[in-house]
């Protein structure tokens, strides 16, 4: 079945099985291999995309549910202005060990400032606590959100 | 210092490499004894025309920053400002690289004189060509940032004199001069991770991003329970599917050589491969396994502490005697389950044979070697015929210390020759099939005198194993500490079998041991009226090298370093907080040659425990080598502690099979865990740099059991830690 959505600004036509998930059509047909394949169950959000301006996880999202909408990855995140910004704080404070999950905790924190350009603590907290870091790089993760977002605490080192 | 490293005799040898460009191959070669042949390393230096310096980087990174640890050693002995550094993942060679692998927190002390020396010989060449150009004493020359400068100011770039360098004789590397710490300008630098920028752009870096022409996917039936073996199968159906080329029958080397114990389905898509599983029929051989499960693991467990242990792990004076001695007693179990690793990553290999009976592999291996030679044995082929790629890694935590996924990802190329093939566990395969870390049960039983120091020690370990070999990551250190310096103790094991899988977790056993032994002497400490720290300086005595058969040694007085600095660090009083559901504990350990003190505040609110902040003191000698990656390895890994100790549920066996399936079964730690601050301080001492990727991680265990305590009066001596 051929399906149209449009992927980090450009218009793609894939032929797929409608119930084939965003995420195995973004690695397998259009050759973006940034989103991860973490657990197949919205578990551990490292599939994590933008959706029509929502984070979503695209293991769970069949492509059926993707045609005609804005898809952003992590190949185009640093196209939006919040994007630029996380990416950037992203290396500055060289936030990944493995580095396997960041482009979700990335495709994620993009949604979060999307919808809330300044989290407070508790909402950045309730916001990522669906994206597993197995490293546990947590701490750097939550500062480099709020480095992006601007909401360093005072005192806090950049 | 590393007996390995140093009683080697090295030499560089030199070749020109490439054409134009003026490049050279600093070639090491290291002979294991004198008189041995010498085994040609290979090339780590590559100096181009602009001057920039690329370093091969031979060990897989898996998150623990090797990748830029190594190349900095090289870099700063060769004397280059590290923006000229570009770094480069070498294949897997152990003849041409020495020894690859990510494991054991190996890789600082293994390496920091061997690389060091790699760079050090690479600009004694330099300097000598340019001395043979102008004319002059190499002596009176200098290097400045990738330049040699002469008496006068004179200089010339490393790249203008690389062709020459190239030539030159070799130096012999055990006496290359090396820097004085002072004056580093690399070593002891914050540098970022290389991939970092990559990461972010999404760039295919990992394993699973392996893209080769022509390549298929292939998806993994395995029998459940582990041992099992393939009966039948009939693939008709899926045969039929569209996207489907074959279903292959596969061993994961867990079963006797002839059986199979795996399947896989090899399609166009791996999501197509995978969907057809569901119409796979197949039937499995399983009736060895099948009476295998959690509960009888247990009571196993209890039936063994009951009697005397199957065999004497350590012995020392007369413990029963020492104990009858005793002015008090103090008894306790504790035990903790069968974790999996879940790195998040899957496990998967990419591979290719090719028509002249050569195998190629793209593979996220801490273990090359190891998967080299496994893999060689499965398809019966010499183990020079397989290339190994090292791709970035996403997660190890020593599962992939284990190469089945290798193995059986040759297995299924070798039957599509020329077709390359990347094999993919999904989430549940990867849970159900690993070398988890075995469960364990102690007894133990302490001795005090009438003034609080323990004089005997009893511990009673069960664990499993077969003929009286303990499996895989099932032991513990004979040594333990306190044993060495109590007057009568003895450490006991006893073994019941299992046909689970076995393995290497984060900080193999230390991960358990610490918990059960700070644990325990914590409650020991408290019968003494002590805390914990005092009762360990009282039991470290003065600075001194403990007897071990397994080094390295403890060193008393690198334990007592960092048990005073931490306490010092977050003002410790050993007092009560004062407040209800408040608590502080302390916990200290020794593993991969670090020795590491922590201090835990919790609160326990409603039965939920949250940790607010963790104070560390470590020691891994006397340099820090990236102080911005030691930071973040070590917050890291006291977060992994954490999880350990209140979020991983144990790994649950029915009839012989693992009941996971995914996160909701084996929950993983959220940022909504972690405490808002992991303070660290590094305690130098005059010991060589030694790794950082385990020793933090087993203290923070016990020390917020002692918290836990210290909060609600309860004592847990099960993980995970359980407040109601």
């Amino acid at each position: 079945m051929a399906i149209t959505l449009t992927v980090n600004r450009q218009k793609r036509t894939v032929d797929a099985e409608p119930d084939k998930p965003l995420l195995w059509v973004l690695r397998e047909d259009l050759d973006l291999a940034g989103t991860k394949f973490g657990c197949g169950a919205g578990l551990c959000g490292a599939c994590t995309v933008i959706l029509d301006g929502q984070a979503v996880r695209s293991c769970q999202t069949p492509i059926a549910d993707a045609a005609g909408k804005q898809v952003v990855t992590i190949e185009g995140v640093a196209a939006l202005p919040v994007g630029k910004k996380l990416t950037e704080a992203w290396i500055a404070l060289d936030v990944p060990q493995c580095g396997y999950c960041q482009a979700g905790q990335i495709m994620n924190a993009a949604g979060l400032l999307l919808h809330t350009p300044k989290p407070s603590h508790d909402e950045l907290v309730s916001a990522m606590t669906g994206n597993v870091c197995r490293c546990a790089c947590y701490l750097r993760i939550q500062k480099a959100i709020h480095l992006a977002a601007g909401t360093l605490p005072a005192g806090a080192q950049a | 210092m590393n007996a390995v490293t140093l009683d080697r005799r090295t030499l560089l040898a030199a070749s020109l490499a490439g054409g134009a460009a003026l490049t050279f191959d600093a070639r090491i070669a290291l002979a294991a004894a004198p008189g041995a042949e010498p085994v040609v390393l290979n090339a780590f230096i590559r100096i181009a025309a602009d001057n920039s310096v690329t370093i091969g980087a031979k060990n897989p990174e898996i998150g623990q920053g090797v990748k830029v640890m190594l190349p900095m050693l090289i870099a700063e002995e060769l004397d280059v400002a590290w923006s000229q550094v570009r770094i480069a993942q070498t294949d897997a060679n152990d003849k041409l690289y020495g020894p690859q692998s990510a494991g054991g927190s190996t890789a600082t002390p293994n390496n920091w004189l061997p690389m060091r020396r790699v760079g050090a010989g690479a600009r004694q060449m330099l300097l000598a060509a340019a001395a043979k150009r102008w004319s002059v004493d190499a002596a009176t020359l200098r290097t400045d940032a990738g330049k040699v400068v002469d008496a006068n100011g004179r200089s010339l770039t490393y790249a203008a004199l690389a062709a020459d360098a190239a030539t030159v004789p070799a130096p012999d590397l055990a006496k290359v001069p090396l820097k004085a710490p002072e004056t580093f300008r690399i070593i002891g630098q914050p540098v970022r991770g290389v991939d970092t920028p990559r990461i972010v752009k999404g760039e295919r870096l990992y394993g699973i991003d392996t893209k080769l022409p022509g390549m298929v996917h292939a998806a993994l039936v395995k029998c459940p329970i582990a041992g099992g073996t393939l009966v039948s199968v009939d693939d008709a159906a899926v045969l039929k599917l569209p996207g489907i080329l074959a279903v292959v029958p596969i061993s994961s080397g867990q079963v006797p050589k002839g059986k199979n114990d795996a399947l896989a389905i090899v399609a166009d898509s791996w999501w197509r491969a995978h969907k057809a599983r569901d119409q796979l029929v197949v039937h499995w051989d399983t009736a060895a396994q099948a009476g295998f499960s959690t509960d009888g693991y247990a009571k196993q467990a209890a039936a063994l502490l009951a009697g005397a242990p199957q065999a004497a792990l350590y012995k020392s004076g007369d413990v029963e005697a020492g104990l009858a001695r005793a002015a008090k007693t103090v008894t306790a179990d504790y035990s903790y389950p069968f974790l999996a690793h879940a790195t998040l990553e899957p496990q998967n290999c990419t591979a290719l044979w090719t028509a002249d009976g050569k195998l190629e592999l793209w593979a996220p291996t801490q273990s090359p070697g190891g998967g080299r030679r496994d893999t060689a044995a499965m398809l019966g082929i010499a183990p020079e015929a397989i290339t190994i790629h090292m791709t970035r890694i996403g997660g190890g935590f020593g599962r992939r210390l284990m190469n089945d996924y290798v193995v059986m990802a040759a297995q299924v190329a070798k039957a599509l020759p020329g077709k390359p093939v990347q094999l993919l566990f999904d989430r549940t395969d990867d849970l159900r099939n690993d070398y988890y870390r075995p469960a364990g049960w102690h007894r133990l039983t302490a001795g005090l005198d009438a003034n609080g120091a323990i004089v005997a020690l009893k511990n009673h370990f069960v664990s499993f194993g077969a003929n009286g070999k303990p499996q895989r990551a099932a032991e513990m250190e004979a040594y333990e500490f306190p044993g060495p310096v109590i007057p009568d103790v003895h450490y006991g094991q006893s073994l019941m079998p299992t046909n689970l899988n076995t393995g290497w977790l984060r900080a193999p056993t230390s991960n358990a041991v610490a918990f059960v032994f700070q644990g325990f002497l914590d409650e020991v400490a408290e019968a003494a009226g002590l805390d914990l720290p005092e009762l360990l300086r009282r039991t470290l005595g003065p600075p001194r090298e403990l007897a071990t058969d397994s080094p390295p040694a403890f060193h008393t007085g690198r334990a007592r370093g960092v048990i005073d600095a931490v306490c010092r660090f977050a003002n410790w009083t050993g007092k009560p907080s004062g407040t209800p559901g408040k608590g502080r504990g302390f916990g200290f350990y020794f593993s991969h040659r670090g020795y590491f003190a922590e201090i835990v505040d919790l609160s326990v609110k409603d039965g939920m425990v949250a940790i607010d902040k963790v104070w560390v003191a470590g020691d891994i000698g006397s340099q820090i080598i990236n102080p911005l990656n030691a930071e973040h390895q070590a917050q890291g890994a006291v977060i992994d502690g954490i999880a350990q100790a209140l979020v991983w549920q144990p790994v649950v066996q029915e009839g012989g099979a693992i009941q996971l399936e995914n996160f909701n079964d084996f929950p993983l730690l959220r940022l909504d865990m972690v405490p808002r601050e992991i303070a660290i301080t590094w305690v130098k001492t005059d010991f060589p740099p030694t790794g950082l990727g385990e020793p933090t991680l087993p203290p923070v265990i016990p020390a917020i059991g002692n918290a836990i305590r210290a909060a609600t009066g309860k004592r847990l001596r099960t993980l995970p830690l359980q407040v109601v």
